[in-house]
């Protein structure tokens, strides 16, 4: 498969992401929208290191080139999982302060 | 048209239509599972690149760990369409604009990158998404940053607990 339709699949998630984070208004859709985000990255990162390995399986039959794209995606997913947790927190946080999860009350952190 | 192909450009328009849909839905408990279905879309595109263990990883830390706390706290918050906070008309227009302007010149971008035409992701095959050969890697080249994790862990845990405690 060409590695552009895999670039522009990404390219496209990582666009309705960002719309998401900037038409939404609901703190947690927005967060879902950052982890949309964070999943064409992976996505893309997978792909790149086929692309790699494929290249060099032509020259020799037992290279492991590309392995670390799909490690780094490993660590990609163990740093959102904290984030996460932490994130949902200070949303959980907000919400018993102001009994509410729009980001607008987050505009001056002040008080 | 293989089913490769097939497969492909089935799980692509999932995943679009779905991320769409966590856009347009009312309710945050519908925009959940529609992001489900999207990391779902995901992981089928990982099976076809054969990233078996990535695949798995991210069904269960995704859409199975991460996308139940998210509901979790939703229906904590007794969320619904009605309490929805709106932003005006005017703003989300210019989002999905600037949005689109961004698309258009990364796409236009790709297009011109002189490197790309002809290169491949190999497809079904290649063995180094197996799980075998990731732990190998894992525990070898990568200890280090494999047990600085762990700190992270430890640290995120606790940090959820001091900021979600009530005061």
């Amino acid at each position: 498969m060409p590695i552009q339709y895999y670039i522009y699949l990404c390219l496209t998630l990582f666009t309705i992401g960002i719309v998401g984070v900037l038409t939404r208004r609901n703190a947690i859709i927005v967060f879902m929208c950052i982890e949309l985000m964070l999943n064409a990255v992976n996505l893309l990162l997978v792909a790149f290191s086929k692309m790699h390995h494929g290249a060099a399986l032509v020259k020799d039959a037992t290279s492991s080139v590309g392995i670390e794209g799909q490690l780094f995606v490993f660590f990609i997913m163990v740093v959102a999982a904290a984030e996460v947790s932490v994130g949902l927190a200070i949303i959980v946080m907000l919400y018993r302060n102001t009994h509410s999860v729009d980001i607008n009350f987050l505009n001056r952190l002040k008080n | 048209m293989s089913v490769t192909e097939i497969l492909f450009f089935f799980l692509s328009a999932l995943a679009v239509f779905s991320a769409v849909m966590v856009l347009v839905s009312k309710s945050p408990v519908h925009s959940v599972l529609w992001l489900i279905a999207v990391f779902f879309a995901i992981s089928g595109h990982y099976v076809l690149l054969n990233a078996q263990f990535l695949a798995i990883v991210n069904l269960i830390v995704y859409a199975g760990a991460i996308m139940v706390l998210f509901l979790f706290v939703i229906m904590l918050m007794n969320l619904n369409a009605e309490t929805e906070p709106q932003k005006h008309m005017w703003m989300k227009l210019a989002g999905v604009i600037s949005g689109g302007c961004l698309l258009i010149i990364l796409v236009s971008m790709v297009r011109q990158a002189v490197d790309l035409p002809g290169k491949t992701a190999l497809m079904k095959e290649g063995n180094i998404g197996l799980i075998g050969n990731l732990g190998k890697a894992l525990f070898s080249d990568y200890v280090v940053p494999f047990e600085i994790t762990s700190v992270l862990f430890l640290s995120a845990m606790v940090g959820a607990v001091v900021i979600g405690k009530k005061e």
